[in-house]
């Protein structure tokens, strides 16, 4: 054969989601052997159904699949691991109790089975060829999350996998660790094995991968080499055309003391010391970046400003009012307290759905969740109706209509909704968490503009992000987290993004936290 | 790869399972009809194999089960009323989450005051045993209904567990009282109280002697109805049963809101006890809540919480129990016949919601190419 056979390829797949939602739409694409694919797409394009076609969790509606030449039906993720394909999911699907080869152990054959002492072998072959880090005999519940999805990789390998897939893999990493993944792909890659990587980082795009494919609205628009891409052609092929990526950062000059957080301390549920000592000044005026791991502490500091938060003894925040400065002790509050005492005080928390909005109700019933307390017996509807109509207008929000439930709209919707309510109530201090997490780039942009607004406002924003190059875009100063304690402050306009880095993964010496 | 091979050959499956967006309302009613229409046949062929009676004969009389006399018509109503009256109570506490399957234990311990009520305080004035009683059997079920709340508000127990437990332990006092209360001695039940006097026994209301039982549930339903679709505390319950981190993010304390809903919905199943006992069999047994009180769960689910939904499901679901009783006795059937009967139109029932959630998509005959 003169032609090289592609490991894996497409051939007009068709996948719909009920009769409205067409998630792929004749999709025609290669994965060549040894190459790097990155898979490019802004939410709800298609990337993640497409590729769980191909594991086995869905099956396509028409069109085919031939993996090395031939034409497969995977019918179950089984089948997907026979064919030598293998999945690396978002969310690790690890038992944290056992070890890293009792967890490659599970599942396995038992014919195929042998004994860990075997496996951890095999195990260590692994890792020696493609420069992995991972000890057989640790336990998941003691691994890091790079740990955590390194053993994902190691898997799939040993299940024998030689087409892998990785969604959105450096979501949870930090840069120095997602420089040891590509090290460890390219590992792979120039052992023949073909890697589809999905993600929405365009610079990580370019830097690890062969060839870039470009999925819009579930349609395959282009597949391109990497060396010919920039990160504006890859946007603009993305987006389907021109969008402007700077991110606005106005000066403001008055900046007022708004929030006042001194030596405050948190635990957990299993009385481990969450947030340590944290002390921090955040001025209306300016948006105050957090940075860090996930779970270093960031859901703990912004829940314990919200009154959600039980705080140990010496804990102190202090809220100073936009109108009359007057400052009002925030620990010890609870949620219907802050609300009555009229500290204007707004949240947009990490779990949209989960905590921030209901999901089985409308948009005009979620905008009561501010403020269904006023009215006596029955709940006054009519301010809150006029309130969504306002949100849905002011912000785009694509939805059937108001009384629609808002879980099912897409993810950049529930967010405008969310954010609409929180900034409609007048905040003084405005907190943020992951507020783009999962967002298209449109969105991003416009979640980035309303906060700015809001600080032009003289409101004290707080967001806590884990887009470093985001962070350092967008905010004045950013606060770094490291394990629960306030690792330095330093100056988004002249900080480098490995000085953030750092502070991210390592804990400097005692003494000056208060940078 | 031997299995690789084995996947290459495998053909596209047969039916794969996909969701439905949603539904127009008209279809999804029309479903559930055919559904009721399907389980009728063949629940006509189970009769037919069984009996070699005419099917169509076996449905006329489950009619004249229910509906065949005035008599017949009122009685059946009254038990709607009863099972209604049990759903529109369990409706807060299931749409909060809180799964109280204790309406069984609630409506006898709401029985059981009633019956109190009539024993020991019926030289009262009727009106003023009329307010004894119905306040006493609020009471007995909010306590009934506060105790699992109170737990699961301050230590998180399992309410599933703890309200199923506490159906035994009325049981039991049932059982203690109904032990005290003999009459006639030696015959170990409670028989007819009051049966000469009438004392606290439900009026007539424009002759009928049932009419009070439909007023009393009918402005229940109506006031739940309302209650749980427009009033403050109708929201924090809705809020608490989709998250409950969202209700402390609105400052809706959770604890306060899971205690008050159960005290409302243990009050009026307890309600329910006083239907049962003092409007309808005018005596108390451990069979006087009569497993109504699950059944009543399947009725607060079918209807969504919709509390005039309930009044169809309710009526079916005695329909079918009438009905299947008829013909027991009638055509000299064991009466696990009428369960099956029962049992077979619930199951289609049922069985329809996953025709509206979801649809198949069979193998087209090109096998699969489009």
């Amino acid at each position: 054969m003169e032609k090289k056979t592609a490991a894996v390829s497409l051939r007009h797949i068709t996948k719909a989601f009920g009769t409205k939602v067409v998630a792929n739409k004749d999709v025609t694409m290669d994965i060549e052997s040894g190459e790097i694919l990155a898979l490019l797409g802004e939410n709800g394009s298609g990337k993640t159904t497409l590729m769980n076609m191909l594991s086995g969790i869905y099956h396509p509606d028409s069109g085919q699949i031939y993996v090395r030449g031939e034409e497969v039906h995977i019918s179950s993720p089984k089948d997907a691991y026979d064919l030598g394909i293998g999945m690396i999911h978002q969310h690790f699907k690890l038992v944290d109790v056992f070890t890293a080869t009792e967890n490659i152990a599970l599942g396995m054959d038992k014919q195929k089975a042998k004994s860990n002492r075997a496996i951890a072998a095999a195990i260590r072959e692994i890792c020696d060829r493609y420069g992995f880090d991972v000890d057989p005999d640790q336990k998941v519940y003691n691994m890091s999350v790079s740990q955590k999805q390194t053993l994902e990789i190691v898997k799939t390998l040993y299940r024998g996998a030689s087409i892998l897939i990785l969604d959105e893999p450096t979501a949870v990493l930090t840069p120095q660790e997602t420089d040891k993944l590509f090290a460890v792909l390219r590992n792979m890659k120039a052992d023949g094995k073909s890697i589809i990587i999905i993600t929405h980082k365009l610079n990580e795009v370019l830097a690890i991968s062969d060839r870039v494919s470009i999925l819009r609205k579930g349609e395959y628009i282009d597949t391109v080499l990497t060396k010919d891409a920039t990160v504006q052609s890859l946007t603009d092929a993305m987006v389907g055309g021109k969008v402007s990526l700077d991110i606005d950062r106005p000066e403001v000059k008055d900046k007022q003391l708004r929030l006042s957080v001194n030596h405050l301390t948190c635990l957990n549920k299993y009385g481990v010391k969450a947030l340590d000592d944290v002390s921090f000044d955040a001025y209306g005026g300016e948006i105050l970046g957090v940075a860090g791991i996930s779970g270093s502490g960031q859901n703990f500091l912004l829940e314990s400003i919200a009154g959600l938060q039980d705080t140990e003894k010496g804990s102190s925040i202090i809220y100073y009012d936009s109108e009359t400065n007057k400052p009002e002790e925030l620990v010890g509050l609870g949620v219907p307290e802050i609300k009555e005492k009229g500290i204007a005080l707004s949240f947009v928390p990490e779990d949209r759905l989960g905590m921030g909005l209901v999901g089985t109700m409308g948009m005009t019933d979620n905008m009561m969740l501010k403020s269904y307390e006023n009215g006596f017996i029955f709940a006054d509807r009519k301010s809150p109706r006029e309130l969504a109509y306002r949100v849905k207008d002011e912000l785009e929000v694509v939805t059937p209509g108001i009384s629609t439930p808002v879980r099912r709209l897409s993810g950049g919707n529930v967010q405008k909704v969310l954010v609409g309510r929180e900034i409609a109530s007048d905040p003084t201090v405005l907190m943020a968490a992951y507020a783009v997490r999962g967002l298209d780039i449109n969105t991003s942009y416009t979640i980035y503009r309303l906060l700015n607004e809001q600080k032009a406002k003289g409101v004290a924003v707080i967001y806590v992000g884990e887009d470093l190059d985001v962070l350092l875009e967008l905010c004045d100063r950013i606060a770094v987290l490291c394990a629960g304690r306030l690792n330095g402050i330093v100056d988004a306009r002249t900080a480098t993004k490995e000085e953030v880095g750092v502070l991210m993964t390592h804990l400097r010496e005692e003494g000056n936290s208060d940078g | 790869m031997d299995n690789a091979a084995a996947v290459a050959k495998k053909k596209e499956p047969l039916v794969r399972i996909t969701r439905r967006e949603s539904m127009k309302t008209y279809k999804s009613v029309g479903i559930r009809l055919i559904a009721v229409l399907l389980s009728l046949i063949v629940s006509a062929f189970l009769i037919y194999s069984i009996t070699k009676v005419n099917p169509l004969k076996v449905y006329v009389s489950m009619w004249n089960g229910a509906f065949g006399t005035a008599r017949r018509s009122w009685v059946t109503i009254r038990d709607v009323m009863m099972l209604l009256c049990i759903a529109v109570g369990l409706a807060p506490a299931f749409k909060m989450k809180f799964w109280n399957i204790g309406a069984e234990g609630q409506i006898l311990v709401g029985g059981i005051a009633t019956a109190a009520c009539m024993i020991y305080l019926k030289s009262l004035p009727p009106w003023l045993l009329f307010i004894c009683m119905l306040a006493s059997s609020l009471l007995a079920g909010a306590i009934w209904g506060l105790l699992p709340a109170v737990f699961k508000a301050k230590w998180n127990t399992n309410e599933t567990l703890f309200t199923l437990m506490m159906n035994y332990v009325a049981i039991q006092l049932t059982s203690f009282f109904v032990a005290k209360w003999e009459n006639p001695y030696g015959s170990n039940t409670v028989g007819v109280i009051n049966q000469t006097g009438r004392e606290g026994w439900f009026p007539s209301i424009f002759g009928q002697e049932y009419m009070l039982n439909v007023i009393l549930v009918m402005v229940l339903t109506v006031g739940m109805f309302v209650y749980l679709k427009y009033s403050k505390q109708g929201y924090e319950i809705a809020v608490i049963g989709d998250s409950q981190n969202t209700a402390r993010y609105a400052g809706i304390s959770v604890r306060k809101v899971v205690i008050r809903t159960m005290l409302i919905s243990g009050a009026i199943c307890g309600l329910s006890g006083f239907l049962a006992v003092s409007g309808a069999s005018h005596t108390i047994s451990t069979s006087t809540a009569g497993g109504k009180g699950f059944t009543a769960i399947i009725v607060a689910w079918l209807a969504k919480f919709n509390t005039f939904t309930m009044i169809a499901i309710s009526l079916l679901i005695v329909f079918l129990e009438k009905g299947a009783i008829e013909i027991a006795s009638q055509y000299n059937l064991n009466d696990y016949v009428s369960s099956m009967i029962t049992g077979i139109i619930l199951f289609f029932i049922l069985g329809s919601e996953f025709f509206i959630n979801y649809k198949l998509i069979f193998r087209s005959r090109e096998g699969g190419a489009r």
